[in-house]
């Protein structure tokens, strides 16, 4: 195996939980909880990939995948932040009606092909020793885009005045209430946010990382996965960044080991059609429970982490919960 | 302006208006979309009803796909009504199912034993691994505060890894994906079985299952309503924190309610494999367990109107399968729960139209004044961030569930 390769797999896969991740982080830091990041990248991948097959054009599949995420998500804001049903139950809501509905848009979808989005080397940057090919060499525009996402929204977050204002609404709406920002709005803003960055992702996973149409096993849990990358992270896109990366770059090497024949020279039990191959996949669900485990026990220890007013409506002059 | 205020009092009939005008209003919708696509919304519905209640065999058919919705909708139900989201009922289901197929394929008891021992065997080994698979979120949660909806979930993944396991492995039968059928004694019995004594039994495949769910059901109603524990789980559900000034060991009834809720998904997994499939084998569930949890929302928790809305929930699964496009009842579930949640805003508040757009969103009881919050003092988001306490698993765990008091 090139560790090389894998590498640079990685973070081309890694790419749609980036994506993903970052945007619920958006959500939750206004203060609410999105569970239906799953169907909405379902959503963004079948109408990116449907809309790249019937227009041959695969940077509109993109642009109508982030609307349809973002569609979605409104609709899950306005039910939670103006409503005020249940984050968590309209967040599940949103990943059921997203998954039904994509198999539905989906249907007919299997077994075609589209083209994908461009594959770039930046000059100069790609021949660095070891990291040139890994990050740079014939990379998706849409793994580049994720490379100034991180930094943008890090620095978007933490160090503007927006950003402040996001943060506010997140951690004491009635603070940042009496200080004349437009709490629901601005909640409403970051969900729907949240929403073109999913479907955004769906699109990079049909139109750039693994094209093609695969019913509901397109996403197969990455929406889920990108929920937990987000207490993993503890609310920050860098450490989400590399939580992506990392956890792509670890899966194909783990089902990778299905390829060797012995290991220490022992015969290797998880060779394809051997049964045990079957524990091998359950790994990357595994390692999300002990991420999730991990990030939930440092964060309760430094009393950081989940935005203090995370999914709980704000209403005027109501307590908060 | 739109407002929402409180309603002071709730008619008896509005909760049960609104939810069934929730499920035509998602009918109509999911209609229109099935319309867009090039479907015929009526004649898939009348498919539905025929292919599900049309006939004396059909609903028995519409009664074994519900017998699993039963079992798995009151795991999800007592789970919800303490707040707790365990959304994993489908791989609870998948290790009953394994837990009971073991005793027969390990095995685990000699040949020839007889179907009186060894289905209540089978029972005891599926609620088991049902309940240890509950018990890994319950624990990581009470303990470690770590959140159960990804947990769960995350488990249910494992959980089809490991059925692949034992039926492409050691359990295979002849290199299919399937076990060796289980023998006769393991089955349980059948209206069909039953046909000399009842002619009109004959053919008829539901099974003793759907006793299992309907005593479940019994059961839960009165641990629910009528026992100690019941009250405390439904005290933790309303305010945990008038709970906790009660003295109740929180995380103590979080893991047992796990443990009961996995050992009845567990049931319906055994229940499964034991009435209707008769072996292991992969894909023994279209999803039961992520319909569960439209069928404890519908019935609003209460194990009675569990019964009728997985009776339901079963027509939709059964006449569904042969409806084009595939996706149609996954996507009906998905519009029937958010209208659902939307109908419940409308039992809990009233909607006002104000025109002249006065400031207040929702602002109902101190009409807006702008520094909120006034009455809880220095916390006014709810006291939420004031201290690790007060908040158990919540700090860590994004959506853990968050009082609604």
């Amino acid at each position: 195996m090139d560790l090389g390769l894998i590498a640079a797999a990685g973070i081309a896969t890694g790419t749609v939980l980036l994506f993903a991740s970052i945007g619920e982080i958006f959500a939750e830091r206004a203060g609410v909880l999105n569970l239906g990041v799953e169907g909405m990248m379902l959503m963004g991948a079948v109408a990116g990939y449907s809309t790249a097959l019937s227009t041959g054009n695969a940077w509109l599949g993109v642009l109508v995948a982030m609307v349809v995420g973002a569609l979605l998500a409104l609709l899950h804001g306005v039910v939670a932040i103006h409503l005020r049903a249940d984050q968590v139950v309209s967040g599940l809501a949103l990943t059921f009606l997203g998954t039904g509905l994509a198999r539905v848009l989906g249907e007919g979808l299997t077994n075609t092909n589209v083209e994908r989005l461009p594959a770039v080397s930046i000059p100069i940057l790609d021949g660095l020793p070891i990291v040139g090919p890994i990050l740079f060499h014939e990379q998706s525009v849409l793994v580049y885009l994720g490379f100034l996402l991180v930094p943008a929204a890090w620095f978007w977050i933490e160090r503007t005045r927006p950003g402040l204002h996001l943060r506010a609404v997140g951690e004491s709406p009635a603070a940042a209430d009496a200080q004349g920002i437009g709490v629901q709005r601005l909640r409403l803003v970051y969900v729907v946010f949240g929403g073109v960055l999913a479907g955004l992702a769906g699109a990079t996973l049909t139109l750039a990382v693994a094209p093609g149409w695969f019913g509901d096993q397109t996403v197969n849990g990455r929406g889920w996965i990108a929920v937990g990358l987000v207490i993993f992270a503890r609310w920050n896109p860098i450490r989400a960044a590399l939580g992506s990366y990392l956890f792509a770059a670890i899966t194909p090497w783990i089902l990778g080991l299905q390829g060797v024949d012995t290991i220490l020279g022992i015969q290797n039990p998880f060779l394809p059609g051997r049964s045990a191959t079957f524990f091998l996949e359950m790994l990357p669900y595994l390692f999300v429970i002990a991420a999730v485990a991990v990030g939930s026990r440092s964060a309760v220890r430094r009393r950081i982490g989940a935005p203090a007013a995370l999914g709980i409506p704000y209403v005027r002059g109501e307590r908060g919960h | 302006m739109v407002r929402l205020e409180p309603r002071l009092v709730t008619p008896r009939w509005l909760s049960p208006a609104i939810t069934l005008g929730a499920v035509v209003v998602a009918l109509v919708i999911s209609g229109a979309i099935i319309g867009f696509v090039g479907g015929d919304p009526v004649a898939s519905y009348l498919h539905i009803l025929n292919a599900s209640f049309g006939s004396i065999g059909v609903l028995s058919d519409t009664l074994v796909k519900a017998t699993p919705l039963i079992l798995t909708g009151l795991a999800c139900a007592l789970a919800f009504r303490m707040r707790l989201w365990n959304i994993g009922a489908e791989g609870q289901f998948l290790l009953g199912a394994w837990g009971a197929s073991a005793v027969v394929l390990f095995p685990l008891v000699p040949a020839g034993t007889p179907g009186i021992i060894l289905i209540p065997l089978m029972m005891i080994a599926g609620m088991a691994a049902g309940a240890v698979w509950g018990l890994i979120p319950g624990v990581l949660r009470a303990r470690l505060g770590v959140n159960e909806i990804i947990t769960t979930l995350m488990l249910n993944y494992v959980a089809l890894a490991w059925i692949q396991f034992w039926v492409f492995g050691p359990w295979s039968q002849g290199g299919f994906q399937q076990s060796k059928p289980f023998p006769e004694a393991a089955w349980l019995p059948r209206l069909t079985d039953f046909a000399e004594i009842v002619p009109a039994f004959g053919g008829l495949t539901a099974h003793l299952g759907l006793v299992f769910g309907l005593v479940a059901a019994g059961l839960l109603w009165l641990f629910l309503e009528r026992s100690r524990f019941g009250y405390e789980i439904r005290l933790i559900g309303d305010s945990p924190r008038a709970a906790r000034y009660a003295g109740i060991d929180i995380g103590r009834r979080l893991i047992v309610v796990f443990a009961i809720s996995g050992a009845l998904a567990g049931l319906a997994g055994m229940s499964e494999v034991n009435g209707a499939v008769h072996r292991l084998q992969d894909h023994i569930s279209p999803g039961y367990g992520f319909t569960a949890v439209i069928v404890a929302y519908l019935a609003k928790f209460r194990p009675g109107r569990v019964v009728v809305a997985a009776i339901l929930f079963g027509a939709l699964i059964l006449a569904g399968r042969e409806i084009q496009p595939s996706g149609v009842p996954a996507m009906i579930q998905g519009i029937i729960l958010f209208t659902l949640i939307v109908g419940d805003v409308l039992v809990r508040y009233r909607v006002r139209i104000d025109r002249g757009g006065a400031a207040a969103i929702g602002g109902a009881s101190t009409g807006g004044a702008p520094t909120g919050g006034a009455p809880t003092g220095g916390a006014p988001t709810g006291g939420a961030p004031t201290g690790g306490d007060a908040r158990p698993a919540a700090g860590a765990a994004a959506g853990a569930p968050r009082p609604g008091g």
